[in-house]
Order: C-alpha cells, then sequence, then structure tokens
C-alpha cells in the first residue's frame, strides 16, 4: 500500500525459521521481470560493460592469475549469479523462502542494483537525475527504488 | 681502467631480489576496494556474513573501505583467499587477492 505510514517488514521470520515474504503484486511482477531481464543479458551478451561489477578482477596486476582464476571460477560464479536471479525471478510465485533463498534473494537485488548504478555510471557524488527531463530519470527511480528495497532487506536480515 | 677479475668478484650468495621474494605458505590477504555502488550497510552485512565477524568488526572494516579505499578483510593460504573473494564476488563486492609481503 503505496500511502501506508508504516511499512511491514520486506522479510519476516516465521515460528518455522522461514521467512514470509511481503510484497504486493505489482513489486513483485517488477523484480521477476528485472531479474528475467537481466538472466538474459548474461546469456546472451555476457560481455557487456554493464556487467563488468558482476566479475571483478581477483588478480588486477597479475594477468596470468587472473586467466587461471576465470578459468577456475568464471563459470561457476556466473551458474550461482543465476541461480540467485532465479529465485527472484520466481519471486511472483513466493510467499515463503528459506534462508538460503533469502540470501539468494538479496544477492539477485544486489546485482540487479549494481548493473543499474553501472548503466548510470554512478559515482560518490551523485545524487540522481538533473532535471525532470533527463533521459535516464527512470533508471534513477529504478536504483532509488532497488537502494530502499535492498536496505529493507538487509534490516530484516540482520533481526 | 681497474679490471675486475673472476677472483675478486665477490661470490652472491643470495638472490638480489630474495627480500621481495616470498615463501610459498606466506599468507595470502584479501582486500575490499571501495566502490560508489555497494551500500554501507550491505558491506557491513556481508563481512558479517561471510566471515562471522562481529557487527563492530565489520562496521570498521567497512568504514575502512569507505575512508581509506581498501581494507584487509581476510587472510590465509592461497586457498583459503581464492575462497574468500570467490564469496564476495558472488555477493558484488569488489576483492581482489595478493601475497602479503
Amino acid at each position: 500500500m503505496v500511502f501506508r505510514r508504516r511499512q511491514a517488514p520486506v522479510l519476516a521470520r516465521r515460528r518455522d525459521g522461514r521467512w514470509d515474504l511481503n510484497l504486493g503484486p505489482d513489486e513483485r511482477a517488477l523484480l521477476a521481470s528485472l531479474a528475467d531481464q537481466l538472466r538474459e543479458l548474461m546469456d546472451d551478451d555476457p560481455d557487456d560493460p554493464s556487467l563488468e561489477r558482476l566479475r571483478p578482477p581477483a588478480y588486477p596486476d597479475d594477468a596470468d592469475a587472473e586467466a587461471g582464476y576465470r578459468l577456475l571460477a568464471g563459470e561457476e560464479l556466473r551458474d550461482s549469479r543465476q541461480a540467485a536471479l532465479s529465485v527472484l525471478a520466481s519471486t511472483g510465485e513466493l510467499e515463503v523462502i528459506d534462508d538460503d533463498q533469502a540470501t539468494a534473494w538479496m544477492q539477485a537485488i544486489n546485482a540487479l542494483r549494481l548493473v543499474v548504478g553501472t548503466r548510470l555510471d554512478v559515482s560518490e557524488e551523485d545524487e540522481g537525475p538533473t532535471s525532470f527531463d533527463d533521459p535516464d530519470a527512470p533508471m534513477w527511480a529504478l536504483y532509488g527504488y532497488l537502494t530502499q528495497l535492498l536496505g529493507r532487506t538487509i534490516e530484516a536480515l540482520q533481526g | 681502467m681497474p679490471v675486475v677479475t673472476p677472483e675478486t668478484k665477490p661470490v652472491e650468495t643470495w638472490s638480489p631480489t630474495g627480500d621481495t621474494e616470498v615463501e610459498p605458505d606466506e599468507p595470502w590477504i584479501v582486500l575490499v576496494w571501495n566502490d560508489p555502488i555497494n551500500l554501507m550497510d550491505y558491506v557491513t552485512f556481508v563481512f558479517q556474513k561471510l566471515f562471522g565477524y562481529s557487527l563492530e568488526k565489520a562496521t570498521r572494516l567497512m568504514r575502512q573501505v569507505h575512508e581509506e579505499g581498501r581494507a584487509v578483510v581476510s587472510s590465509g593460504d592461497k586457498a583459503k583467499a581464492e575462497l574468500d573473494v570467490f564469496r564476495l564476488h558472488e555477493h558484488g563486492l569488489w576483492a581482489t587477492m595478493q601475497q602479503d609481503v
């Protein structure tokens, strides 16, 4: 509910140790769609520069060691990201999630936020769009939403 | 011009680069670098979750990343450091590793 003063925690701990996912249908549909879009981008265009922050170098000053790390961990990192995004992509149907799904959910929201932030080329000083007709304004709105959702998720998980 | 004969040339008993080389078992360190996107609360939470650090310790490391540009968040042998880097990458943090010299 948009006009309600206090929002329920986005994740609420249940007696059985799992989590209730408290989101309206619009938010669920939005998150599922964003997760699907990112999965598609990772599959179709893995070298897209907006994905850069999802695979930082482990050895920035050692090309050989870095190639070794990519070989060893690159695929596993992609698989893990895809798995996290698939949890977020099923947000439409998920009412109750366990701890592992909650972690995946948080990782996936953060991954979306990193990609949107990279597209916007966010810097420490950035406060958002500069004017109403800024073509990036919708992207900034999405970035702000993901920031708030991630903050609420961490708050809930920290208990 | 003085001629240095092989007899007068000092015998090198150690490599000149010896003091920059490290032993194979020397611990590796894992660094997390500041970036303008990851949320401070998120970084703190990830340090707690992955390394079991207290809120105080995790917050101090996060502040160090934010203010000094980087912080050493864990150390160990190469395999452990690589695993820690991988887990940090899974969480979208900018982590690198190097030998602690």
